[in-house]
């Protein structure tokens, strides 16, 4: 049960909202001169790390509108959440603090904004 | 020496209260070379050594495991064995694993507890059945034994179904008489055991941090007891395999998420098949203890947290307690999550890639453990032959620049 911060509504729990997968992935703006490997990356394939991850939600039970928010996957706490009319968040400030690239962080596997 | 499990062994250990058994697998540090390491110690890791090592001839192997053996989803599954998947190519694959499991417990004389007690999914609309009906006559023109049963045969079947009153009624299912359960742990064991006695290193507690290649080539892994040096790495992680594989500078198609179990008190004996439904999203099935075994979806969102959100478990129950009333007023002992890595087409990658030498086995996403000795099987044969089993050919990477995706979203449904 994590809560998000709508940046119109104020925070909700998360069964209010829907997730959109990767944010920041752009169209191709040339996709009859991609060869089938670069489309196909553009279709199928996603960032999925373990660690900051950048993200689309819906606030579908809500205002419906779309959003963006940063979370550490290996913890699930959201770091940030703006608007999608905003530049990408630099994001040098949250460093991966995960020691191997499956290392557990150091509050434990689970839901930061449970057990903090 | 073989360790064989039999009546006259069991009677013998009984003298000296079960405690002379030994040690089913030895505890060795890693050497320096091996000719093919696997990374991920579950039942698929473990298998494809076995067959490796036992098939293949190949003399050097670790498997390389962060935890303990089967620690991972291999310990978090729900144990449903079936094969009626939508498309040819998954009915071969699938089916191979149904065969393979059908004489493992012989094969590596170690109890697999399979027990073929049936699978039914579970239809509650038009829409459910029209796919169901078509599901099951691809099935049946690849040879594997699904039927369509009507509402009064599944009434037959699992008499404490609600099957009227309730808001998605049942009006039928597709029963697989093969499919069934097994249990998880005996598989990684079992493997375990076997695959040790061929010689093969099974090193737990040990995490491979990084994946070294140089020139598009493996040279070993990075381990936390230090490198080791190997031409042929087959990456078997299952939720963390994109992790992995990003060390490697190999992306995949992947994306990690949590999915849910849990289990009920034990209880005597009131279902004796698999049920699961795609519709209002529910599983069940009883182990051989007596807990109901209730499976969930996954979490909508990427996440390594290995717990889930209450939501999904909050739907899952409410529609288990809908179609099983007689449930209403158990309780739940455990319940926990296992990371699984899913496709977009709902099928695995088995296959190898851009880097001379890695091979992967995942994208298994929600039901990986019904194919557990199939997949190793095939991956071994990738792995030695560096060239796919005919079984596996299709579900290779390229298959997302090609376009031939094998779209199982139909037949892999509900997730478990």
């Amino acid at each position: 049960m994590i809560l998000i911060k709508c940046p119109y509504c104020g925070e909700r729990d998360q069964s209010e909202f829907a997730n959109g997968g990767e944010a920041h992935v752009i169209r191709p703006k040339n996709p009859e001169s991609l060869s089938d490997k670069d489309w196909g990356e553009y279709v199928f394939y996603r960032n999925n790390p373990k660690g900051i991850f950048y993200e689309r939600w819906v606030h579908s039970h809500g205002c419906k509108k779309w959003f963006n928010a940063i979370r550490n996957t290996s913890t699930d706490q959201i770091l940030k959440v703006y608007k999608v009319s905003e530049k990408r968040p630099d994001l040098s400030e949250f460093k991966n603090t995960l020691k191997s690239p499956s290392g557990e962080p150091p509050v434990g596997s689970g839901n930061f904004s449970v057990k903090k | 020496m073989k360790k064989k499990y039999s009546i006259a062994s069991i009677v013998k250990n009984s003298f000296s209260n079960n405690e002379n058994w030994g040690k089913m697998w030895r505890n060795p540090n890693p050497k320096k070379h091996y000719d093919v390491i696997i990374v991920g110690g579950g039942g698929h890791g473990l298998g494809t050594a076995y067959y490796l090592a036992k098939h293949h001839g190949v003399k050097n192997i670790a498997v390389i495991e962060k935890g303990w053996l089967g620690s991972g989803n291999t310990g978090r599954n729900t144990t449903i064995i079936r094969s009626n998947y939508l498309w040819d190519e998954s009915a071969y694959l699938y089916d191979h694993a149904v065969k393979l499991w059908e004489n493992l417990s012989e094969d590596l004389n170690y109890n697999m507890m399979f027990s073929q007690r049936g699978v039914l999914n579970l239809a509650h609309n038009e829409h459910d059945i029209k796919e169901i009906k078509r599901r099951v006559s691809a099935n049946r023109l690849n040879g594997l034994d699904t039927m369509w049963l009507d509402k009064n045969e599944v009434k037959d079947l699992v008499p404490i179904m609600n099957t009227d009153n309730l808001r998605y009624p049942v009006l039928g299912a597709a029963y697989q008489p093969r499919g069934g359960v097994a249990r998880h742990d005996a598989v990684a064991w079992g493997y375990a055991m076997r695959a040790d006695e061929l010689g093969v290193d099974i090193i737990q507690n040990c995490e491979v941090k990084g994946i070294k290649t140089d020139n598009y080539k493996v040279e070993g892994v990075e381990t936390t007891k230090g490198f080791i040096k190997s031409s042929k790495i087959g990456v078997v992680a299952s939720g963390h395999t994109s992790v992995l594989a990003a060390t490697a500078g190999i992306r995949l198609p992947l994306q990690s998420r949590p999915l849910q179990a849990l289990v009920s008190e034990p209880i005597k004996p009131v279902i004796n098949t698999v049920v699961m439904s795609n519709a209002v999203h529910a599983y069940v099935s009883q182990s051989d203890k007596g807990e109901l075994v209730i499976g969930a979806g996954t979490d909508g969102y990427n996440s390594f947290t290995q717990r889930g959100g209450y939501d999904v478990i909050e739907e899952t129950v409410r529609a288990i307690v809908e179609l099983y009333p007689i449930f209403g007023k158990m309780k739940m002992l455990r319940q926990w999550g296992g990371i699984v890595d899913i496709c977009p087409d709902a099928s695995p990658i088995i296959s190898k890639c851009d880097v001379e030498g890695l091979y992967f086995n995942c994208g298994w996403g929600t039901g990986g453990f019904k194919a557990t000795p199939g997949s190793a099987n095939v991956f071994a044969h990738t792995i030695a032959k560096d060239e796919p089993h005919k079984i596996n050919a299709p579900f290779a990477l390229s298959r997302f620049s090609d376009g031939r995706l094998i779209d199982e979203h139909g037949a892999a449904a509900v997730a478990h």
